[in-house]
């Protein structure tokens, strides 16, 4: 909708209210004529209605309002004294003030609506002496006086809206708001059209503005969403309940419950949401001003606007965003003349979109600057303190990217003025981790940054998953879980232990775990095999919740908690589950402090082992591979591609076989054959590890891939068989590390040859 | 002559009565959620009507070992504080009037945990009832002080 569009249907709604109160007062002020202040506030009324229609270009509208306003002020100084023709003259002005607001509703104009016989009828009103019109007066008085009684009527039923004390007749009204804010987005649209097809007489079923839409306390709408909100379980109860009993009528109700339901928890969902442009239109001028100050030029682009979420939620993260905003102008964006020596444009896009996605809301802040300095940002946080050297030296470049959501970092080489007040992304992170939600960053050196800020829809409702530990069933805030991961114990996969803190072996990472049953004191089921592990992020750190079954993912009620469990800490609140029964929900960051001890076992250990190596061993990163009962190591660099083949598609070329692979032949070697295990028995597909070396690929096939690890080689034996040189123990098991390039030349012997042919060609 | 109500209910044999004001309902229930890590005057929580209720084990409060939840136990919720807070109890008594003038204050002899908890007491024609803030009872926040069942004894004989 454009802008005047907006404001015209803000003055009707404002005027429309105001005439329902004037008619009031009107009829009052014949009871009480002397009344000045009846009168001062009649006059305020039609004078903003005046001063308002002359900006908006209704002429009409403001004569007719300005007629009205000389015997008001006369009446209001006492020059004359209130009588019943007077009383008619200013009913009938406050009724053509309302056919011709109806009639800019229906059309955005003022049609033909004759104002002339009541402003003569005002005038004729006004005892002044200089404009004595006593002809006129008669004629469309009697017209004009049925109008009064009719007006005071119709005031009635758009009087506000008194907040109902009963609960009961809540839910009822909750119908009529979401229906009223429905019709007041279509009328002026209507209006901005200016479709005057419609009677111009506002005689038809179309609500006018002044009905659709009302005013509600904030306070009545939290309420509205607490009923649904145990509505929807109740709901959850019964949809339970009658999936046992096979009563196809009463199937049917339930489903149709539910669907009511939804749609009702939506609606008043609705209601309080507000669209995202409400704290971003503060923006571009904070861009503006900022990008002036700094010598740069900014162009800032909004993509989703209209996005809605709950304005509680709204609220809370105004700040946070524009402190992102003011972070990528003053940090991100470079100055034109370092963009002009970079090739860029000298002009850079800050681009904000926002976006609904999977019951979340997720808000971007992307800059096409200088991009995160992952080194300056390892150095920085060396330098603060924020990690050890050596913790360093396990992460990756995402990992010590998102080391300047920790206290005590900043990478402002100066404290400006502008975002370095002390105030770092740790608080924004905090901010926006208290209301549910999460926050992470990704960064390309050079080219940009982007920051993701995914926040919930609404406080009160949220995504869960549910699981179960002991006896009792727990929710976990989904927006925290990263994966899920069955601890299989019949394929041999096992909870680990580093100086007694319990691991798991992540995709060759060491993820600290936490044991749920252990945090929360319950008797701990002995076992490392056959659990489940969420893998939950918070605080910037990954660790694993180790629970016992995994339930489902549903949507909860948040109940907030009582002042005795608060103090708990490890709960963030409960609701009440689909069986009736309360669950507590966790609260993820007091876990991962939790969790923050265990990791610092694991780093010591890692530590320790470190140091009573010898100096030159390094850290290997290896896949181990499965072939019969034996397990092969290859070097992770050796890996390019891991990949899966249909057994059928390997063909032979004379003695060697091969498979079509992206358009070129790949040479395939068995590790089988090669290293002589013949009784392997193969699936409809084999997995294969690739090779590529400058545009050359072979394919080692293997039996299965088991894992990738990450190793000091402890113990190495030299009891090297063909094609391998040597052994080790990873993982607690034997296992021989492949010769890859005795294994590459025996699936393409002239695979290194030719490389340098190639080389000595280039 | 000014006289209170009093609903009234029994914990480890002693009468206890709480101003018939603040008790919102009373209900058996038996579906409590434990809470780990909680005090262990914290029972557990329970829904009712879609609201959820902490259930305070006045057991524990009074000195005396926790209640077994998994058999259904008495709530008598109230109001602390525009709270609801239900007070576990081992039976419900009657609502009994009873006239100012039969206040004491609770004798120098009460020890421990019910000192604490209570404001007064009542004599009835043939037992004490002891007025219970239910306040104090529903704070599980101030440790309980030790208490023997002895003490408990003592108190019941006072």
């Amino acid at each position: 909708m454009d802008e005047l569009g907006d404001i015209i249907q803000e003055f009707l709604v404002e005027s429309h209210e105001n005439l329902d109160q004037l008619d009031r007062d009107l009829v009052a002020l014949e009871q009480d004529p002397g009344s000045r202040e009846m009168l001062s506030s009649i006059f305020r009324t039609i004078h903003t209605i005046k001063g308002t229609s002359g900006f908006l270009a209704f002429h009409r509208l403001e004569t007719l309002t300005h007629a009205g306003e000389s015997l008001l002020s006369r009446l209001r100084d006492g020059a004359q004294r209130m009588n019943p023709a007077s009383a008619d003259a200013l009913l009938a002005m406050v009724d053509t003030v309302r056919t011709l607001l109806g009639s800019i509703e229906e059309s955005g104009g003022e049609g033909d609506v004759d104002v002339e016989p009541v402003i003569a009828m005002v005038a004729a009103c006004i005892e002044d002496p200089a404009a004595p019109k006593p002809a006129q007066a008669s004629a469309p008085a009697p017209k004009a006086e049925p109008r009064p009684a009719e007006a005071v009527e119709s005031a009635e039923p758009t009087a506000p809206v008194q907040a109902p004390e009963q609960p009961e007749a809540a839910e009822a009204l909750a119908a009529e708001v979401v229906e009223s804010v429905e019709t007041a987005e279509a009328v002026p649209a209507r209006a901005a059209k200016g479709q005057a097809s419609d009677e111009p007489t506002g005689q038809n079923n179309k609500r006018s503005i002044a009905d659709s839409s009302i005013r509600v306390d904030v306070d009545l709408l939290d309420t509205l969403m607490r009923l649904v909100g145990e509505l929807v379980l109740t709901r959850n109860q019964i949809v339970r309940g009658v999936s046992e009993i096979s009563d196809p009528a009463l199937v049917r109700t339930t489903q149709r419950l539910n669907l009511i339901t939804s749609e009702l928890q939506e609606s008043v969902m609705k209601t309080r949401m507000q669209p995202i442009d409400h704290i971003w239109s503060k923006l571009p001028r904070v861009v503006r001003d900022l990008s002036g100050a700094m010598g740069k030029q900014v162009k800032l682009a909004m993509e989703g606007k209209e996005t809605e979420l709950d304005r509680s939620l709204l609220e809370a993260v105004k700040d946070p965003l524009t402190h992102l905003v003011r972070n990528a102008v003053d940090h991100g964006i470079e100055t034109s003349a370092e963009r002009v020596a970079k090739g860029k444009d000298p002009q850079g896009t800050l681009t904000l979109r926002a976006a609904h996605e999977g019951g979340h809301v997720v808000v971007e802040i992307k800059d096409d600057g200088a991009g995160i300095d992952v080194d300056r940002v390892a150095q920085t946080a060396l330098d603060r303190g924020v990690v050890t050297r050596d913790q360093l030296s396990r992460m990756d470049s995402r990992e010590i990217i998102a080391l300047v959501f920790r206290p005590g970092f900043s990478t402002a080489k100066k404290v400006t003025n502008v975002s370095g007040r002390g105030v770092g992304m740790d608080v924004v992170k905090t901010n926006i981790e208290q209301i549910g939600g999460a926050v992470d960053v990704d960064s390309t050196l050079g080219a940009g940054t982007t920051w993701r800020l995914t926040i919930p829809l609404t406080l009160a409702i949220i995504q869960a998953l549910t699981v179960e530990c002991g006896a009792e069933r727990y929710a976990i805030p989904q927006v925290g879980v990263d994966e899920l991961v069955f601890v299989d114990g019949q394929s041999g996969q096992t909870i680990e232990h580093v100086s007694g803190a319990p691991v798991y072996r992540l995709r060759g990472k060491l993820l600290p775990l936490v044991r749920l049953d252990e945090t929360l004191g319950l008797p701990v089921r002995n076992s490392d095999r056959d659990v489940y592990i969420a893998v939950l992020q918070a605080d910037g750190r990954r660790f694993g919740l180790v629970v016992d079954r995994v339930l489902n993912t549903e949507e909860i009620v948040v109940k907030p908690l009582s002042g005795r469990m608060k103090d708990v800490g490890v709960y963030a609140g409960s609701t009440i589950v689909g069986d009736g029964k309360v669950a507590l929900i966790l609260d993820i960051p007091s876990l991962a402090r939790r969790a923050h001890l265990a990791a610092e076992a694991v780093e010591r250990a890692q530590v320790d082992q470190a140091d009573s190596r010898p100096r030159d061993s390094h850290i290997e990163r290896l896949l181990i591979a499965g072939i019969g009962e034996r397990r092969v190591a290859i070097p992770l660099d050796m890996v390019t591609r891991l990949e899966e083949f249909p057994v059928q598609r390997i063909e032979r070329v004379g003695s060697r076989e091969v498979v079509q692979y992206r358009d070129h032949i790949l040479p395939v070697i068995r590790l089988a054959s090669l290293l002589g295990c013949y009784d392997v028995e193969e699936g409809e597909t084999v997995p294969a590890v690739v090779y590529t070396e400058r545009g050359r690929s072979v394919a080692l096939v293997v039996q299965q891939i088991v894992d990738i690890v990450e190793d000091h080689i402890e113990s190495r034996s030299d009891l090297d068989d063909d094609g391998l040189t040597g052994s080790a123990v990873i993982q607690q098991r034997v296992t021989e590390l492949l010769d890859v390039r005795r294994a590459i030349l025996a699936a393409d012997p002239r695979f290194y040859a030719e490389m340098s042919e190639s080389m000595v060609g280039a | 002559m000014p006289s209170r109500q009093y609903a009234t209910f029994e914990v480890a044999d002693q009468l206890f009565g709480v101003d018939v004001a603040q008790v919102q309902e009373v209900l058996r229930f038996h579906e409590y959620t434990r809470v780990p890590l909680a005090p262990t005057s914290v029972g557990g929580l329970f829904n009712l009507r879609g609201q959820v209720i902490d259930a305070v084990d006045l057991r524990v409060q009074l000195g005396l070992p926790p209640r077994d939840l998994s058999v259904p136990a008495m709530n008598v919720i109230v109001s602390v504080d525009d709270e609801w807070v239900s007070l576990l109890v081992d039976r419900i008594g009657e609502v009994i009037e009873l006239d100012d003038e039969a206040f004491e204050p609770p004798p120098d002899t009460l020890a421990g945990a019910y000192r604490h908890l209570i404001v007064g007491t009542f004599k009835l024609e043939d037992r004490l009832m002891l007025a219970l803030d239910a306040r104090r009872a529903a704070d599980t926040t101030v440790p309980v002080p030790a208490q023997h069942a002895d003490e408990a004894r003592m108190a019941r004989s006072a």
